[in-house]
């Protein structure tokens, strides 16, 4: 197969292609029974390089691997470095579940390429306890039950975490709000912001 | 844990949970495992014309891509229930939006993702039943298709003093549960061993194994834990036979993990559902009838019926009765359970039509709960036990029901307008056949095996309880095994039924382990009192590894004797904005009268989840179809809304304590899906009284009350 190089001009100049609009049912919302037209999306293959060297810093211990560009930190840390705790629950950066610290700053793994944190210190929920002893904000989420199902858990919490090291206000409202990132579907919210407050009094 | 309200101890789970150790479905580590991404279709009715796949076979790191011209051959007629009929490229027919058309599998996730939009798919389309309102009804040859008459409705209604005859509508609504469905599957030989985030372990393997043609034996279902399942997770889906048979093309194992698009295609979804409730009743409240009519959509290939009225067969007395349940055809995928199906959209209608007879008569909401209270079911079944009352008096006093003026738009708080609205839940008590095996070792440690799933609803730690409880011993010392094929049989955790069938099967699995440790020690009782060090004597003294204590436990005549159901009452409060048409929840008060409870904390957590879910009910969530294509246009969670933190105010739950000596060893009904129940028409109703505008679409959104 001879692949055509794609610039951003030849990309524009083919997506404008008429074909293309009617594949995507611009043009045509509705089609008949008897025209059994025949739809078709036309893609166009992607490109970049292969498999390049990339360091991180996770948890304080560096991997040196091989990945390409396109792997998301997100994928890297479940499928390469087996740090499945950090979650995918959207892959489009809108349920938190992937959340992770960079340099202690809440992150959404899924919309960061792993190649953009090398030399940045990654957190993830594997990095949060001290050995056996749980941080206060993990202890705190099983002591007012924040949690059912669990998967949405390493992502609230590490948000908690980088939320207090905000110095936002801790009241009820806005803790809700600032942690309105992070979608529990489960439905533990009072619970989240109750064990939230209360590692925030601990610390006040 | 002697009382009716078990010790609030903290989830026996929730280290693993908190420190990122649970392991869910996608995560398990396989040598040589590979990934497999579904291709869907992108017309709602028609057919393949022909799968372009040359690209995406010559992409880098592509091993296969399996269309119908080279997939396994596999049987998946569904056989009813949960058994879905499932398109698994066995034919070129497409039948809806998003059904897989083919799967590739390549060495990464990010090659198999990149190959499979390479993949160019021809489509000849057909006509597609698209539009709800444009299909005609059919009456469903299944046990709930069956209209159930009482006395003569009609007739009552038309003689009625004071009469509600309105139509509500619960769009199509998606789980979207956080952890998207995952399969890895692995075959040894004609072995499959398939890890599968699934709400039920042995439906699970009974699906595959029928379509593979191998024996159950030869099929392992794993599911440790899942991330939500709320209904979605409660039958196998194409995505999970779809990874078994790429594994056996391609020889190696395989996994395949939904994307969030992906999550609104074949995976189930709450079936939009219209209803009418027609309300007759005296002038002092009393009902003389109630109609209770729905039709709601299911797909072109298979069927699922919710029973949607079956709640108005249960929550009032009447003696006039008319309950129909009807579906329409449509060219989308099968809808299917989601959290409490039936009666989360049926409570929306009934519990609405009560609040406008209430208006319509003068007569308070509360007290008109009250005054059509019943001591028996429609077939005049007397409850096993009934707390609508109690759970309606002590939530109207803590929500302070009494300081509210039933005139709408008649409270306000500075410029928002302030309403009160208030439901009535119930939810029926399932219970299945189940096994348990509880193993008292040597070292005076317990460990318990079931195959139910823990969904997130604290199975682990309930049952942990329960049999540490039937031994005397502390919880540290039982170790609680769930979500494998291997384990004694459980029902799918759906329902409400897990705890009442598996937890039943664990109490006498170690009633039985106890009884053979008593006959170890003479029969003297002190023996076992003991605690650990004792027990461990008395195992080690019979030179066993451990005394096994099994048990099969299974309904019996009480199900036909009692009508079985949990009650609750759910009062709401909020604000709303008249110039904008916003609606804030701003408290939530439920009461719930559910049996026995075996565990405080993870009890009002479940019925904290039901109080998110109706809010979400009430205001945001609405799958939506393009009629003109058939096509669902917001499926991803920027545009499916579900409640966020910041859409939760504080929900104060109280336990009404009930002693339920029928419904089952553990004297407990089920308490995960109740909590929905009427959580939706509490909020319609605050809304109500809050602006006068009655609000019989859901979601409650603000161009319907600018309207």
């Amino acid at each position: 197969m001879s692949v055509p190089r794609m610039t951003r001009r030849r990309f524009l100049r083919r997506a404008a292609l008429p074909t293309i609009a009617a594949s995507l049912g611009l043009g045509e919302p509705r089609l008949s029974a008897a025209a059994a037209a025949v739809a078709s999306i036309t893609v166009l293959p992607a490109q970049g390089p292969g498999a390049i060297p990339v360091a991180l810093t996770v948890n304080g211990r560096v991997y040196e691997l091989r990945i390409e560009p396109r792997v998301t930190l997100l994928d890297t840390l479940r499928e390469r470095l087996a740090l499945t705790g950090t979650k995918k629950g959207c892959d489009q950066g809108t349920c938190g579940a992937c959340t992770v610290l960079v340099d202690g700053r809440r992150t959404n793994a899924c919309l960061t390429l792993a190649v953009m944190v090398q030399g940045k210190a990654v957190t993830t929920i594997e990095g949060l306890a001290d050995g056996n002893r749980l941080h206060p904000m993990q202890a705190a989420f099983i002591e007012h039950d924040g949690f059912q199902c669990g998967y949405c858990t390493p992502g609230q919490i590490l948000s908690a975490v980088a939320l207090l090291s905000e110095k936002r206000p801790t009241d009820e409202a806005s803790v809700r709000e600032w942690m309105s990132g992070n979608i529990c579907r489960c439905g533990a919210y009072p619970n989240i912001v109750a064990a939230v407050r209360s590692v925030a009094g601990q610390n006040a | 844990m002697s009382g009716l309200v078990g010790a609030p101890i903290d989830r026996v789970d929730g280290r693993l949970k908190v420190t990122g150790a649970a392991t869910y479905s996608a995560e398990v580590q396989v040598p040589g495992l590979v990934y497999g991404v579904m291709v869907l279709s992108t017309v709602a009715s028609g057919s393949v014309a022909r799968v372009d796949a040359d690209a995406a076979r010559k992409a880098p790191g592509v091993i296969e891509v399996m269309t119908s011209a080279n997939a396994p051959r596999v049987d998946t007629k569904g056989t009813g229930g949960g058994d879905r009929t499932l398109m698994a490229l066995q034919d070129d027919t497409v039948r809806y939006d998003r059904q897989p058309v083919a799967v590739v599998v390549a060495d990464t996730f990010e090659r198999a993702v990149d190959a499979a939009s390479l993949v160019r798919v021809r489509y000849v389309r057909a006509p597609a039943a698209t539009s709800f309102e444009r299909e005609p009804d059919y009456q469903p040859q299944s046990a709930l298709g069956a209209d159930r008459h009482k006395g003569d409705a009609q007739a009552a209604l038309a003689q009625a003093a004071v009469k509600i005859d309105q139509t509500y509508v619960v769009p199509a609504e998606h789980h979207n549960p956080m952890e998207p469905h995952a399969t890895v599957a692995h075959w040894e030989g004609d072995r499959l061993t398939v890890y599968d985030a699934t709400q039920g372990i042995m439906q699970a393997r009974r699906k595959l194994a029928a379509a593979f043609g191998v024996p159950e034996t030869n099929v392992r279902v794993i599911s440790k834990f899942i991330g939500g399942g709320f209904g979605g997770k409660g039958s196998l889906w194409p995505h999970a036979v779809l990874a078994a048979m790429a594994a056996k093309l391609v020889d190696r194992p395989v996994k395949i993990v939904l994307s969030r698009p992906q999550m609104f295609g074949s995976v189930g979804f709450r079936p939009h559902t219209m209803q009418r409730v027609a309300l007759g009743a005296a002038r002092d409240g009393r009902l003389t009838s109630i109609i209770h009519q729905s039709s709601a959509q299911t797909s072109v290939f298979d069927e699922f019926i919710a029973g949607t009225g079956m709640l108005s067969t249960v929550l009032y007395g009447t003696p006039n009765l008319l309950v129909t349940h009807r579906l329409r055809k449509l060219n989308a995928a099968t809808p299917t359970f989601m959290r409490a199906p039936g009666e989360a959209c049926g409570s929306f209608a009934l519990e609405s039509a009560m609040d406008e007879l209430a208006y319509a008569t003068g007569i308070d909401p509360v007290q008109l709960r009250l005054i059509n209270d019943t001591n028996t079911d429609a077939e005049g079944r007397p409850f096993s036990s009934r707390s609508l009352r109690e759970c309606l008096r002590v939530a109207a006093e803590r929500f302070g029901w009494s300081r509210r003026d039933p005139r709408p738009a008649s409270m306000r708080d500075g410029r928002l307008l302030v309403g009160l609205g208030m439901a009535a839940a119930t939810y029926p008590t399932h219970r299945s056949a189940a096994a348990a095996l509880v193993q008292v070792r040597a070292d005076g440690s317990v460990v318990v095996r079931s195959s139910g799933v823990d969904i997130g609803t604290g199975a682990y730690t309930v049952f942990t309880q329960v049999a540490a409880e039937q031994l005397g011993l502390p919880v540290e010392r039982v170790t609680m095994e769930l979500g494998d094929s291997t384990y004694p049989n459980a029902p799918n955790a759906g329902g409400s039924q897990l705890t009442a069938s598996a937890g039943s099967a664990i109490k006498l699995a170690a009633l039985d382990a106890r009884a053979k440790l008593l006959a170890l020690a003479g029969g003297n009782a002190a023996l076992l009192r003991g605690g650990p060090e004792a027990i461990a004597a008395l195992v080690q003294r019979a030179g066993v590894a451990a005394v096994e204590g099994t048990s099969d436990a299974k309904p019996g005549e009480e199900q036909k004797t009692f009508a079985q159901h949990a009650f609750g009452a759910q009062f709401v409060e909020v604000r709303v904005d008249a110039d904008l048409g916003t609606v804030r929840v701003v408290r939530f008060v439920n009461a719930f009268a559910c049996g026995r409870i075996l565990n405080e904390k993870t009890a009002k957590s479940q019925y904290l989840g039901g109080a998110v879910w109706g809010i979400g009910m009430a205001l945001l969530e609405h799958t939506r179809f393009d009629e003109r294509s058939g096509r669902i246009m917001n499926a991803n969670l920027a545009e499916y809304l579900v409640p966020v933190n910041a859409d939760v105010p504080a929900v104060e739950s109280i336990i009404v304590p009930e002693d339920d000596p029928h419904v089952n060893e553990l004297g407990v009904k089920g308490i995960g899906e109740i909590g929905i129940v009427g959580a939706a028409a509490a909020v319609a109703n605050a809304v109500y009284h809050a602006t006068g505008k009655r609000v019989r679409d859901l979601p409650i959104t603000p161009e319907k009350l600018l309207a």
